[in-house]
């Protein structure tokens, strides 16, 4: 027995070695180099620290201060909006759960650049909404209006509501269900309590602390986000993010210094919304338990849950038109103002393939290695802390596998990219590899429910007739995990295809996937161009999702115990 | 003043017919005690008078609370308290928080409603366990808690879901007595349904067998 004992060994030290070598040795190396060269220390490009010079350059950047306000209003605004939105949606749709996850699947595998662009066309001075009241409004010109890139960044918060609700919303649905809602529902109503008012005074309080972790990934993302910044956001002068990723992408490579000192710029920004949104929340549990303690029974706050319905359809409309118009954009031949269609289709642009088979060839095929990556690892983790009798995420692990997602992407790549000037990687290993980075902790968070909720009677029956530890693996678990398998699939492809700032940070700029080049034309004069990348962009994860639900079904079309909700 | 049902019939969602033209009247401080084997559509009887009926259960009928009509009302707009077989504690507010999230709105006033939940406390004998996060409380004292709870919110009738079946036998006596004898007190009528013949005893009202 000795030899099998061993194996067994090495796999159950593996989770914890990958997830080090893979997620925490490069996070902090990452940050260790750009607080380095934060301060001046680079000796690669032969500077010596330390010095203030990066921050004084850094700061000397024109209207710096307005983009850190900038990007912490519109970070904090479209994360407390969302939340509050995903809350008030789940409080009236609850019992109509199935449904809602339906209606919402789309929007969660949309890329977020894809859905800015769509909602940049769409809310445009010359876009559709514009077009549809220029008849009555007789606008014989585009109204002069700043809808895009507007200084208080108004549209850039709207994409993040867009893209971030819908997350929530989901996520909020799977919390929902670890708590006994439906009699706590039935005795706060006894006491003369409305719907309405059980989940303000009972119902989020407990959902919230639940979905931590989700919140703080939403918050760190919308503080932090370039692409939709870059589409939607304001310009002069743009968010904090922008700015920084300017500095980086200079030619000049000594602008790495005050990169690096921006860097840590955002992550201070980042750390420093955590903080308020915390100190905001626990306000406002002091506040509601004292308004509870009064008793308040507020049974007319019902009517207001018709509020959030409204809003939602609105941002579902919204973004259906988004999708809508970059397909029609793709496809339109001329579209004069005021017209509300094109008045010459042609498939042209789709026909001119050099402009968006490289992009797209290498986006698939940098999506499908880091998917396959990213998947034996975290099968490798899952299987391991199984073996190690530590079922699921638990301790230090949970925290290290989501610290690429509650870290701003911009503070971890500059770093990273600023040690791999001295590695002699390929840009494209090295773009595969940033996306493994943060496509591995989806894909952990994702399965790691599914694989603790699988029945431990399976893998001990096996056991009993002989069948070893990977047979096990290998001819029960995977087989029988495959719907939630492949569902984890398609979401780490959806992931890798959106990824902006790993693929432009870490490729020297000379890897171009549909993404960077949506984002780079999307500013540009030929919308047809940039709505067939964006179209490519949005359409890629929904097929894969489509194969995702449809393979476990034909695979397993004969096996009623395998066909429950999938994930 | 009491509860009354007229003419009630329940129809489950796959049409079969599980309570058919019941009449009772429940009188004042009384308590009237429904028994029957399990499946008889004794708890859907007690959600159709409390306002808790899921969707697709179809009902006929008047239920008339002190002479008020309260058949199309919302759960929240009956006055009617429920007591649970399984007592339902919020288990982010603390025992004293979740007696205060019950009391009635009626009474105003921070002392006034603190000196309330601290009586409520000092009768359910856990007089200084207010801080006390109700998880851990024994299923007994969650039990007092729950019906102090129901009280405080001044309910104009009480429904008792088996509230005493997940209770451990040596503590069901006396929580059972400490529920008949604060009902009793507060002069509301109360519906009953049990298993238990010494639940039905201790009632001491009307028994009613549903078949």
């Amino acid at each position: 027995m000795a030899a099998p004992l061993h194996k067994v060994r090495s796999l159950r030290g593996l989770g914890g070695t990958l997830v080090a070598l893979l997620i925490l040795l490069p996070v902090l190396f990452g940050l260790g180099h750009s607080v380095m060269a934060g301060f001046g220390h680079l000796p690669v490009l032969g500077v010596k620290g330390p010095s203030l010079s990066p921050w004084q350059t850094l700061l000397a950047q024109p209207g710096l201060w307005r983009s850190v306000i900038l990007s912490l209003w519109t970070g904090m605004a479209a994360t407390v909006l969302s939340l509050i939105l995903a809350f008030g949606a789940i409080a009236a749709l609850q019992g109509h759960a199935p449904r809602l996850r339906r209606v919402l699947a789309p929007l969660l595998a949309v890329p977020h650049a894809a859905l800015a662009i769509g909602l940049a066309f769409v809310i445009a001075p010359s876009g559709w909404i514009a077009r549809l009241l220029a008849p009555a409004l007789d606008w014989s010109r585009p109204p002069d209006v700043a809808t895009l890139g507007d200084p208080w960044g108004l549209a850039l918060i709207l994409g993040l509501i867009l893209k971030e609700t819908p997350f929530l919303i989901a996520i909020l649905l799977a919390a929902s269900s670890q708590i006994p809602l439906r009699a706590q529902m039935a005795a706060a109503r006894a006491l003369g309590y409305g719907r309405a008012a059980v989940w303000l005074w009972l119902l989020v309080p407990q959902l919230v602390r639940l979905i931590r972790l989700p919140v703080l990934v939403v918050l760190a993302f919308s503080v932090s986000v370039v692409d939709m910044a870059l589409i939607l956001g304001p310009s002069n002068p743009p968010t904090l993010s922008v700015t920084v990723s300017r500095l980086f992408t200079d030619p000049d490579l000594h602008a790495m210094l005050p990169a690096s000192a921006g860097a840590l710029m955002q992550l201070g920004l980042t750390a420093l919304a955590a903080a308020i949104l915390w100190a905001a929340m626990r306000l406002a549990g002091w506040c509601g338990r004292a308004i509870l303690r009064r008793g308040a029974r507020w049974q007319g706050l019902d009517r207001a849950l018709a509020a959030p319905v409204a809003m939602l359809a609105l941002l579902l409309v919204l973004a259906g038109l988004a999708a809508v118009t970059l397909a029609v954009w793709s496809i339109a031949f001329s579209w004069r103002w005021p017209d509300l269609w094109p008045d010459r289709l042609s498939l042209a642009t789709w026909q001119r393939q050099s402009a968006w088979l490289p992009a797209a060839q290498t986006a698939l095929w940098i999506a499908l290695a880091a998917t396959a990556i990213a998947m034996l690892l975290a099968v490798l983790w899952l299987e391991g802390s199984d073996r190690a009798d530590r079922p699921g995420l638990q301790g230090w692990m949970r925290a290290a596998v989501a610290l690429p997602l509650v870290l701003p992407q911009l503070s971890i790549l500059i770093g990273l990219s600023g040690l791999l000037l001295r590695a002699d990687l390929s840009p494209m290993a090295a773009v595969i590899w940033g996306h493994v980075l943060f496509v591995f902790p989806y894909l952990v968070i994702a399965l790691a429910g599914a694989w603790a909720a699988l029945d431990p009677q399976l893998t001990r029956t096996a056991a009993s007739l002989g069948v070893g530890p990977w047979g096990r693996l290998w001819r029960v678990k995977l087989p029988v995990l495959i719907a939630p398998l492949s569902l984890a699939a398609a979401l780490g492809f959806a992931v890798s295809i959106a990824q902006y700032l790993p693929t432009l940070f870490l490729g020297g700029g000379r890897v171009a996937t549909l993404t960077t080049e949506a984002v780079a034309l999307s500013s540009g004069s030929d919308r047809r161009v940039a709505a067939v990348h964006a179209t490519l962009q949005a359409g890629l994860p929904w097929l894969i999702y489509l194969a995702a639900l449809i393979l476990p079904a034909f695979l397993h079309r004969d096996r009623r115990a395998l066909k429950g909700e999938p994930g | 003043m009491s509860l009354d049902l007229v003419g009630l019939g329940i129809r489950h969602p796959d049409g079969n017919a599980l309570i058919d033209d019941l009449n009772l009247s429940v009188a004042p401080g009384t308590v009237t005690t429904l028994t029957g084997p399990s499946g008889v559509g004794k708890s859907t009887l007690l959600n159709a008078v409390g306002g808790h009926l899921e969707a697709g259960f179809r009902l006929r009928g008047r239920v008339v609370l002190n002479g008020r009509d309260i058949t199309d009302l919302p759960a929240e707009r009956r006055d009617i308290g429920v007591m649970f077989q399984q007592a339902v504690m919020f288990p982010h507010l603390s025992v004293a928080d979740n007696l205060a999230f019950g009391l009635s709105p009626k009474l105003r006033g921070r002392g006034a409603r603190k000196a309330a939940v601290a009586k409520a406390l000092d009768l359910a004998g856990l007089a200084g366990l207010g801080d006390r996060d109700p998880a851990t409380l024994s299923g007994g004292q969650r039990a007092r808690v729950a019906l102090m709870r129901t009280m405080l919110a001044r309910p104009r009738a009480v429904l008792l879901d088996e509230p005493f079946s997940a209770l451990d036998p040596e503590r069901r006596h006396e929580i059972r007595e400490f529920v008949m004898a604060t009902i009793r007190r507060s002069g509301i009528p109360a519906l009953l349904v049990t298993h238990d013949r010494q639940d039905a005893d201790a009632a001491g009202g009307p028994v009613i067998a549903l078949t």
